[in-house]
C-alpha cells in the first residue's frame, strides 16, 4: 500500500496531509492526550516523524491513522523523559499507554466526533464568546494568530494572550472534552454558530493577504456547517449552512482569472454556481417557516435574493432594504446597517445611502472599517463629489490589508486623478 | 476534581419561610451528594451583620466590623463538592436553591502540599462517581 517517492515528492505529500488533516489529527490527539499543549507539541512530532521516516518508508495507506498513532507514542515518551523530574508525568504516560487506542484507521465518524468535541470545548459558554472564537479559529480550523487579530480587528499580542488564558481555563476549570447532552445542544449551538460564521467571512473576504478569498477556509466553514446541520436539525443551523452556501456559489464571478476584485453590479451571473443556490435555497424553504428562524437565515434569505436576480437592475431592493431591517431588530450591529445603507442607495439612489453611512460614521463604530469608507466613497463618486470620495477611498486604502481591495482601491483613485 | 460553589445572593431577598425551605431544599442536595460520593462540606454563612474583617499590615492586625467588601449580593453560603468535570460542577450549582434569587460561583479548588486528609476523604466515601450527565439532568426535573 505505500507509496515511494522522491524526498521533494514525500514533501509535499507531508505538505498537503498536513493541511488536510493536520486538525484532525489534533483534535483526536486532545482526546487521546487530555491537554491542548501536550496535542499541539504531539502533532508537531508526529509530522516531524513523518517527515524523517516516510521518504524511506513510504507514505502509509492512512496517513492520518499514522499520525495519531506516531503523535501519541511520541507524548508518552516524551511525558517518560520528564517523569525523572516530575513523577506525576510518569504516572500519567503509564494510564495513557494502557488506555484506549487510537481509533481504528477507517473510523471516520469517530474523527468528526473529535472534531465536534473539539468545536463544542473551544464554545463553552465558561468561556468569554471573545475567546470561544478565537480558540476555535486557532485549534479546530488551524488559522495563526495573526489572521484571527485581523478577523477581530485586534492586536495580535492580545488574541495570543487571550488564547493562552482560554487554554488554561479549560485545564484548571475542567471544561470537558465532550459534545453536550441533547438536552443543552440548542443552547450551546449558538455560540457554535456564530464561529462558523466569523470563520466563514474570513475565507469570503480574507482579511489580508494576496488573494481575495481564501476557499480553504470559507469550504472548512460550510464543512463544519454541514456537520452542525447533520448533528442537530434546528433552524438555525440550516439558516446558516444555506447563507455560507449562496454566498459561495458566487466565488468564480467574484475575481478575474488573475485575482482582481469584480463587485456585484459587474459580476457575470452566469457563473454563479447554480447547483450551491440551488442547494441553499433547499435549506433555506426548511429553516424560514420555523418560529425560531433567526438572523443567519434572514441573512440567507437577502443572499437568495440575489441569486433570484438576472441583474442589478432587475434586483428586488426594495425586499432587501427590508429584509435587512428584520435583521437590525433582530441583531442590530453598525455593519448591518451599513449594508441596509448600500442596499437603500441601490433603491433610492447615492444620496439617500450615503446620508445613512455618514449617520453610522459619525457615530465612530465603523471609523476603522474600510468597506464603510469605500462604500461612502463609491456613493460620493456617483454623485459626482470627486474630493469627498477621493478623501473617502484613501482613508480605506489606510484601512485595507488584503492585496486585491487595496488594487481596487488604488485603481479607483487613479480614475478620479483622471477626471 | 474538587469544585467550591460559593453562593451569592441579596441576603434580604428571603423570607423567614422561604430561608427554611432553602434550607431544607439544601441539605436534602448535601445528602443525595453524599450517597454519590460528590459531598466535602457545606454550610450557609451567619448574616454579613456578624462579619469582621481582618487584615494584617506591617505585622499588625486590623480588624474591621463588615465584610470584606459592600455589596448587593454577599456570600451566603458554600458547597465543597467532587465532580468529574466542569459541566457536573455547573449541573450541580444549578440545584442549589441560592441559584434561583442569586448567583453560584464555580471555582475549582487548587490541591496544595501540605494540607491534612479531608473529612470525607478519611471516612473512604471518596468513590468514583456513579452517575452519568444525562442521569443527573433527569433528576432535576
Amino acid at each position: 500500500m505505500a507509496m515511494y517517492g522522491t524526498l521533494e515528492q514525500v514533501r509535499s505529500a507531508v505538505g498537503q496531509i498536513y493541511q488536510a488533516e493536520s486538525r484532525r489529527v489534533f483534535a483526536t490527539l486532545v482526546r487521546l492526550l487530555g491537554d491542548f499543549d501536550l496535542a499541539e507539541e504531539a502533532l508537531h512530532d508526529a509530522f516531524a516523524a513523518a517527515m524523517k521516516q516516510w521518504p524511506d518508508q513510504g507514505v502509509p495507506a492512512n496517513p492520518r491513522a499514522w499520525l495519531v498513532s506516531a503523535g501519541r507514542f511520541k507524548a508518552i515518551d516524551a511525558m517518560r523523559r520528564r517523569a525523572r523530574f516530575d513523577a506525576s508525568l510518569g504516572r500519567l504516560a503509564e494510564r495513557l499507554n494502557d488506555g484506549q487506542r487510537p481509533t481504528p484507521d477507517s473510523d471516520e465518524d469517530a474523527v468528526e466526533d473529535d472534531r465536534l468535541r473539539l468545536i463544542f470545548t473551544c464554545c463553552h459558554p465558561a468561556l468569554s464568546m471573545e475567546a470561544q472564537t478565537a480558540l476555535t479559529l486557532r485549534e479546530v480550523c488551524g488559522l495563526t494568530t495573526e489572521e484571527i487579530a485581523s478577523a477581530f480587528l485586534t492586536s495580535p499580542a492580545t488574541l495570543a494572550q487571550r488564547i493562552v488564558r482560554a487554554k488554561a481555563k479549560i485545564r484548571d476549570a475542567g471544561i470537558p472534552y465532550q459534545v453536550p447532552a441533547r438536552d443543552d445542544l440548542p443552547d450551546r449551538l449558538d455560540a457554535v454558530l456564530r464561529v462558523i460564521y466569523l470563520v466563514f467571512n474570513e475565507g469570503y473576504a480574507a482579511s489580508s493577504g494576496a488573494t481575495l478569498t481564501r476557499a480553504d477556509l470559507s469550504a472548512e466553514a460550510i464543512r463544519l456547517g454541514r456537520l452542525l446541520t447533520v448533528l442537530l436539525p434546528e433552524p438555525e443551523a440550516w439558516g446558516l449552512l444555506a447563507l455560507m452556501l449562496l454566498h459561495e456559489s458566487r466565488r468564480p464571478a467574484r475575481s478575474t482569472p488573475d485575482g482582481e476584485l469584480i463587485l456585484l453590479d459587474d459580476q457575470d451571473r452566469s457563473l454563479w454556481d447554480r447547483s450551491l443556490i440551488a442547494e441553499g435555497q433547499v435549506l433555506l424553504q426548511r429553516a424560514l417557516p420555523a418560529p425560531t428562524v433567526g438572523p443567519y437565515a434572514i441573512q440567507a434569505a437577502i443572499a437568495a435574493v440575489h441569486a433570484d436576480s438576472p441583474s442589478s437592475d432587475a434586483t428586488d431592493w426594495n425586499q432587501i432594504v427590508a429584509l435587512y431591517g428584520v435583521l437590525l431588530r433582530m441583531a442590530p450591529s453598525p455593519v448591518i446597517e451599513l449594508n441596509r445603507a448600500v442596499a437603500v442607495a441601490m433603491r433610492d439612489g447615492p444620496e439617500s445611502g450615503l446620508e445613512l453611512i455618514d449617520d453610522v460614521l459619525a457615530r465612530g463604530d465603523l471609523a476603522d472599517y474600510h468597506l464603510a469608507h469605500s462604500a461612502k466613497a463609491e456613493f460620493c463618486r456617483r454623485l459626482g463629489r470627486i474630493q469627498a470620495a477621493r478623501e473617502a477611498y484613501e482613508r480605506a486604502l489606510i484601512l485595507a490589508r488584503q492585496g486585491p481591495e487595496r488594487r481596487f482601491l488604488k485603481r479607483r483613485l487613479a480614475e478620479l486623478a483622471a477626471k | 476534581m474538587k469544585y467550591m460553589l460559593l453562593v451569592y445572593a441579596d441576603e434580604n431577598a428571603w423570607t423567614e419561610t422561604e430561608r427554611e425551605a432553602c434550607y431544607q431544599e439544601s441539605a436534602a442536595l448535601t445528602r443525595e451528594l453524599h450517597s454519590r460520593g460528590q459531598y466535602i462540606a457545606a454550610n450557609p454563612l451567619q448574616s454579613i451583620s456578624t462579619a469582621t474583617s481582618v487584615r494584617v499590615r506591617s505585622g499588625k492586625p486590623l480588624v474591621t466590623d463588615g465584610p470584606f467588601a459592600e455589596t448587593r449580593e454577599q456570600l451566603g453560603g458554600y458547597f465543597l463538592v467532587e465532580a468529574k468535570d466542569l459541566n457536573e460542577a455547573i449541573a450541580i450549582a444549578g440545584r442549589i436553591p441560592g441559584a434561583r434569587k442569586g448567583t453560584v460561583e464555580v471555582r475549582p479548588v487548587l490541591d496544595i502540599p501540605g494540607l491534612p486528609p479531608q473529612a470525607s476523604q478519611t471516612l473512604g466515601v471518596m468513590v468514583d462517581v456513579p452517575c452519568t450527565m444525562e442521569e443527573m439532568v433527569d433528576q432535576k426535573l
